[in-house]
């Protein structure tokens, strides 16, 4: 396989193995069949020397064949990768391992090797035929089983490890290798949410090391706190990549993974922060119409969406919470100004959700006279639910009027608190299912 | 790691070394006539060529003369021992013993590396078909020598057959330059299938030398001459020892190819370069022996449990053992009222051992 002509400056510096070199990644239009399927069409996307590039997309995206292709072990149709300015398609197998390290996703090891054996295979490719001592070799073996924290291992039996440990034996298999790439295939897959981290937190300190990583993650959140790039492949292609917050917006989710999901921003770490919504059912259930504003009745919505009802919202002023999570949920809301009063057309808008709905719900809101229309048309509800965790006389800012309305409102209602919401909507519900 | 591994091979090697030393010493006076061993060991003395001087001589070639090295060997020992136990050590009994113990190393060091390669318990040196090959070139030579071309004798026949036929299996498993274990197993059991029918075929056709294929069949050892050792014994060595060199790679393979492959091993070029080197062997085993079981198949198991999975040390102990075993079972296959074929003997010993072995000890995946 090894090319005859003299080494080129990026061969000599591939042959001289040092370790952290400048290892950018260059995938350009690389298609890639496998059993005359086209799993990669057109993939084109590069990875910086010394950065973390996470690799997301739904279940047969093709990461693991990207990843494998990048390592050289898949040959492309079309399209070529560079490493370093190398073709790793050009390299054998040594050369090529040298270069690039791989943490594969299911790591088969049925056999009785001890740890320390399996991570001085990350040796092989700095192996001579004649077997001679490797003090080399020996220090790094001892660095990589450090590094993973394995060393306590080190003697035991790779049959005998937890599946956590073995994902750490085979990490530090590839740190031996010391190859400047590194690619991880669901590196945290078979891990608990502390192994999960510490692995994570291991790979990026190797990146702040040096390393070039690249990690097909399924967890977005990981992948958004820990990934400097995200790559979000989908049927083969690269559909988006950027910096996780460009990239993880509700669109690019819902065209790769077909679900809903909403973005936000962790509260604590402050990373692109996904949550998956539940497939909406269809809305059988009944149509339930919330009154909420100042984020009370976001709770309720997700409960009353979640439990399969379609819900409407309002009215409520922009920029309000409450507004938000109903369109993040995916929810029809009447929205009007923000710090404006319901105005005439909002009230038709309101009215005509309501005179739509089976029940209404009136959330443990706080009335002023901006959003004194809101109760005024759920007086035209055919069945209300008022959530009351608060006594009114603490939320009421609109006096007697406020007051009146909101009596005469409870008194045909059903009175609940924030927890017996769906017991309450159902029974409504069922009760006006009688009339 | 390294160094411990050495260390090692090395202890288990020169144990497993003197036990076959001591196990062939015994079988050698063993027989119709019992020899004490101290004789035998004076007999086996006397017969040793030991180098006494290294010399230089010319070899013409055409126009030119080159020196070429010269080895002077001379018979220093001279214990007395009875001539007819003299001929008895060497002509008769050693010539077997040595024969036994080549093959017994061949087919165990194969059958390690079969075993490895396929990451399969029940993989074997025939594996690939080089026993049904070496049977159907000898079948074929016993029963109808005129068809066997280039006048080659029984042992070359049966060589050339099995590795003709490893050569058949490898090719038609291949596609695009790469040649999958899975297929290949099942190329090798079609063809098989397919020689044994072909083996039947002749024996019913075999008329008068019916008994003598039978017995080349089931394995034997009853013929051996020093000619079989010096056939076998050279091409076992050389064989051994490229398979040695790539033990190590044997146990990357073990993680699976894609992971060999990401470790810097050649993988499709490595396992052309085991399974012909494998083959090589067990041809070389076959030829002199016929087709004797359970050697290949069950000593590399025994061994894996006593010294691990790793090829380096597993590779040369299960040689080791293998020539031992070998040894040994021929001795009790010759020494009872009547001799019977070695190869019902080693299935007769080995069958219920591994039994045994997967009912009380782990013999399930490779190691």
């Amino acid at each position: 396989m090894s090319d005859w002509t003299a080494p080129t400056e990026d061969e000599k510096r591939v042959f001289n193995g040092d370790g952290d070199s400048n290892a950018t990644i260059e995938v350009r239009e690389v298609d890639v069949r496998l059993g005359g399927v086209a799993v990669l069409s057109g993939v084109s996307t590069s990875v910086e020397s010394g950065s973390f590039v996470g690799l997301v997309g739904p279940n047969g995206a093709g990461k693991s064949t990207l990843l494998r292709t990048i390592a050289g072990v898949l040959s492309p149709s079309a399209g070529s990768v560079l490493i370093d300015g190398v073709d790793v398609h050009a390299l054998s197998s040594r050369e090529a391992s040298k270069l690039v390290a791989v943490v594969p996703q299911d790591t088969s090891l049925s056999f009785a090797f001890d740890v320390r054996d399996v991570v001085a295979m990350g040796r092989t490719p700095y192996r001579g035929r004649v077997r001679t001592g490797d003090p080399v070799g020996r220090e790094r073996v001892g660095w990589a089983l450090s590094r993973t924290e394995t060393d306590h291992l080190a003697e035991r039996s790779i049959a005998d490890v937890s599946g956590g440990e073995r994902q750490r034996v085979v990490l530090a298999r590839a740190l031996a290798q010391d190859a400047p790439v590194l690619l991880l295939d669901e590196p945290t897959s078979s891990l608990d949410i502390n192994h999960q981290l510490r692995t994570l937190e291991l790979v990026s300190e190797l990146v702040g090391e040096g390393k070039t990583v690249v990690a097909a993650i399924h967890d977005l959140n990981l992948a958004a706190h820990y990934c400097e790039e995200i790559v979000v492949l989908s049927g083969g292609t690269v559909l988006e990549s950027g910096p996780p917050e460009h990239v993880l917006t509700e669109g690019v989710l819902e065209q790769a993974f077909d679900t809903r999901a909403v973005v936000t921003r962790h509260p604590v770490t402050g990373s692109t922060y996904v949550t998956a919504l539940p497939d909406r059912p269809e809305p059988t259930r009944g149509h339930v119409h919330v009154i909420g504003g100042g984020g009370v009745a976001s709770r309720l919505l997700y409960l009353l969406s979640g439990a399969g009802y379609e819900v409407t919202v309002g009215a409520l002023n922009e920029g309000d919470s409450d507004l938000e999570t109903a369109r993040s949920l995916g929810l029809d809301a009447v929205a009007i100004e923000p710090f404006s009063a319901v105005d005439g057309g909002a009230r038709r808008a309101v009215s005509r959700l309501i005179d739509r709905a089976d029940v209404t719900v009136l959330a443990d809101v706080e009335v002023g006279s901006g959003n004194l229309v809101n109760l005024d048309c759920a007086r035209e509800s055919r069945s209300l639910v008022v959530i009351e965790d608060r006594p009114f006389g603490e939320r009421n800012y609109a006096g007697v009027e406020g007051r009146e309305l909101y009596d005469s409102l409870r008194e045909r209602a059903r009175v609940a608190g924030e927890d017996e919401l769906l017991s309450a909507v159902a029974s409504a519900l069922g009760s006006e299912r009688e009339l | 790691m390294y160094g411990e591994v050495r260390v090692r091979t090395s202890l288990w090697s020169a144990g497993l070394a003197v036990l076959l030393v001591f196990v062939a010493l015994v079988s050698t006076g063993l027989g119709p006539v019992t020899i004490d061993p101290h004789v035998v060991a004076m007999a086996v003395l006397n017969a040793l060529p030991v180098p006494t001087a290294v010399g230089a001589t010319r070899v013409d070639l055409g126009p030119l003369a080159v020196p070429w090295p010269t080895l002077t060997t001379e018979r220093v020992f001279a214990f007395e021992v009875a001539d007819s136990h003299q001929t008895i050590v060497t002509g008769i009994r050693l010539p077997r013993i040595v024969l036994a113990a080549t093959v017994g190393f061949a087919l165990a060091a194969a059958g390690t590396v079969m075993q490895g390669f396929f990451r399969n318990p029940m993989a074997d040196p025939s594996i690939i078909g080089v026993s049904s090959g070496a049977a159907v070139g000898a079948v074929a030579f016993l029963v109808a020598p005129t068809v066997v071309p280039f006048g080659l004798g029984l042992q070359l026949s049966a060589f050339v057959g099995a590795t003709v036929t490893a050569f058949a299996v490898y090719m038609i498993a291949t596609e695009d330059g790469r040649t999958p274990v899975a297929t290949l197993l099942l190329a090798g059991i079609a063809i098989q299938t397919f020689l044994g029918a072909v083996i039947s075929f002749l024996q019913i056709n075999a008329g008068e030398s019916l008994e003598q294929v039978v017995y080349w069949l089931m394995g034997h050892l009853h013929t051996s001459t020093w000619a079989d050792v010096r056939l076998s014994l050279p091409v076992v060595l050389v064989s051994f020892a490229l398979l040695y060199a790539y033990a190590e790679d044997l146990n990357v393979l073990l993680l699976g190819e894609e992971d060999a492959r990401t470790l810097g091993i050649e993988v499709e070029w490595t396992k052309r370069i085991l399974l012909a080197t494998a083959s090589i062997v067990t041809a070389a085993a076959v030829a002199v022996s016929g087709v004797i079981g359970f050697v290949g198949l069950i000593v590399p198991h025994m061994m894996r449990l006593l010294v691990g999975p790793d090829h380096r040390i597993l590779l040369p102990t299960s040689a080791l053992a293998g020539a031992a075993f070998l040894v040994a079972t021929d001795t009790v296959a010759r020494v009872g009222p009547a001799e019977v074929p070695v190869g019902i003997v080693t299935a007769a010993l080995g069958a219920p051992f591994f039994l045994y072995l997967l009912r009380t000890r782990e013999v399930h995946a490779v190691g």
